[in-house]
């Protein structure tokens, strides 16, 4: 295929994966906003406003780019696990495996996907946001920055499982018992550096501090570690996905017997 | 040139299923092909590898002269694949499905839309293009699938039992596009069960059976050498049998073998036994054509 035809593919392959969320959106835009909402009344209004400010700014707006991230992290995840085993338990995938369509446009597409419902998860819950509180935009490249490569990073690894799964099950381990806690613990709801002595070290394990973190200096100019080394942190793990996702697509594990 | 040759073509499963054990095929540019086999025989195995869902253990494919090896893009270039299950996505749209296949081979929605026109209209499915597929018949989810093959205008199509479960007369207007296709060039692979779909179609054929092709010719070659077809016959007597011939034989005394030479009709036997008094209550083929072929294959 020449360059312009695999553009082509891209296209496709975007396309449609957009087209799909996008249909079924009482399922895929909804959920998340509604449960982020909740987050938001109940831990910022209800428990936030009996808290003291975190680094000169209120409770509830502290937690606003945590909140927008967990929804970015979720979303742009699902979409690409689900489409892609769904496609392969349906066996939909062969129409792009018997196609010449190369691997690096099949990852590139559905990382598309992914990304294009995680950033508009993440601006409707941003949206929602505004009627709690008005959070301050310092620097917005950073902003965009953190939640596109934070966006490609989960929907690359939604491919990486969807690409092992074998039933549907297999599809929600990760989210539930790596993906959430990870979340939980990664500084959506308080600040690391607070965090007495073992618990702040154990914390930068935690891949997700560094993507909340560099996100949330973006609007309030604070950060626990420095932002470049959270946005290194971020490409090197990008990278590392698409290497594993491109080795297995074209091994065609899960896929080719 | 041919558009298929494949040369010691081994599959081994991970499960230690030897699947094919060393397949040499040749199919000509332009010819309509039949694979015939048994389930389990190794068709879908080399279908599989041709169009690049299954890894071949050892071997060699070329597809009109480009190696599967070495230039697998350009293999998948010229087929079209019409699989024996329904494999699009239900939810789609019946332009959609058709465009975005076109879509992965890079071919562009401009040059897409006129193309899926044509072919959706010439198999009746353009009134429905907007139809979710799961709305359509069997018999439209079939030529379905055969739009979707045929949008990036593939020089060898290959179709794996497309006319199963499809009523007759469907097949019958399916087997006219087919001809039609491959009349303008196109080179057609078919696995069926169905004898009669590769006498009417095709101009080769090979069995394939425990994973080796035990037979390629001439379909009229291969054919040629079914000269009988059994019925088994339920009957209110056979008292009086010993009139109609040697083809009639009794089993026992409400039972009948009946024995076709090729050409005869069963309607014509059954007509003779009711002249005679003696009326069939039940009638079923002991072996059809496509046995007898698929065991003078083994035999051979």
């Amino acid at each position: 295929m020449t360059f312009q035809q695999q553009l082509t593919a891209l296209n496709t392959i975007a396309r449609k994966e957009i087209q799909r969320f996008l249909r079924i959106w009482t399922q895929t835009l909804i959920p998340p906003v509604i449960t982020q909402t909740l987050y938001f009344v109940v831990f910022g209004s209800f428990i936030g406003s009996q808290l003291s400010e975190v680094h000169g700014v209120s409770y509830m707006q502290f937690i606003v780019p945590g909140l927008v991230m967990m929804a970015i992290i979720t979303s742009s995840y699902m979409n690409v696990v689900s489409s892609f085993f769904i496609m392969k338990f349906a066996r939909n995938i062969e129409e792009l495996q018997v196609s010449p369509t190369p691997s690096w446009v099949i990852v590139a597409g559905f990382v598309a996907g992914g990304v294009a419902r995680g950033l508009l998860t993440g601006a409707i819950v941003f949206g929602v946001s505004l009627f709690f509180t008005r959070p301050h935009i310092n620097h917005l490249w950073i902003i965009v920055l953190f939640a596109v490569l934070t966006a490609i990073v989960f929907s690359l690894g939604g491919l990486l499982n969807a690409i092992f799964a074998k039933k549907f099950d297999d599809t929600s381990i990760f989210t539930t018992f790596i993906l959430t806690p990870l979340t939980y613990l990664g500084g959506v709801f308080y600040a690391i550096d607070k965090l007495p002595g073992i618990w702040k070290t154990l914390s930068h394990a935690n891949p997700l501090v560094y993507m909340i973190d560099g996100f949330r200096f973006g609007f309030y100019n604070f950060s626990t570690v420095s932002v470049w080394i959270s946005a290194t942190i971020l490409v090197v793990f990008a990278l590392v996905l698409v290497y594993l996702n491109l080795y297995l697509l074209k091994k065609g594990t899960g896929m080719r017997s | 040139m041919h558009a298929i040759e494949l040369k010691n073509l081994r599959k081994t499963y991970s499960s230690g299923t030897e699947a094919l054990k060393g397949i040499d095929l040749r199919v000509a540019e332009g010819d309509f092909f039949a694979l015939l086999g048994v389930n389990g025989a190794g068709k879908s195995t080399t279908i599989g590898i041709l169009t690049g869902l299954v890894t071949k253990t050892s071997g060699t494919v070329s597809v009109f002269g480009y190696d599967l090896d070495a230039q697998l893009d350009l293999v998948k270039q010229q087929i079209g694949v019409v699989p024996q299950e329904f494999n699009f996505n239900i939810f789609e749209k019946v332009i959609d499905i058709v465009i975005q296949q076109a879509g992965f081979y890079g071919i562009p929605r401009s040059v897409a839309l006129p193309r899926a026109e044509e072919i959706l209209k010439k198999l009746q499915l353009w009134e429905k293009r907007d139809v979710q597929s799961k709305e359509l018949s069997g018999g439209m989810k079939r030529r379905l699938m055969i739009a979707r093959a045929l949008v990036h205008q593939p020089r060898l199509l290959i179709l794996d039992e497309p006319t199963a479960g499809v009523d007759v007369e469907l097949r019958r207007g399916m087997w006219e596009y087919l001809q039609e296709l491959n009349s303008s060039g196109v080179t057609i692979l078919l696995t069926t069960h169905y004898l009669e779909e590769v006498e009417q179609l095709c101009k080769n054929a090979a069995v394939i059976h425990g994973g080796k092709i035990m037979l390629s010719d001439t379909v009229r070659n291969l054919t040629s050498s079914l000269e009988k077809e059994l019925y088994t016959a339920t009957v209110s007597t056979t008292v009086g049998i010993e009139t109609l011939g040697a083809s009639i034989v009794r089993v026992d005394e409400h039972t009948l073998t009946i024995t076709l030479a090729k050409g005869e009709s069963i309607t014509d036997a059954v007509a003779q036994l009711q002249r005679a008094g003696i009326t069939v209550t039940a009638l079923r083929p002991t072996s059809n054509r496509m046995e007898q072929l698929f065991l003078n294959a083994i035999s051979t």
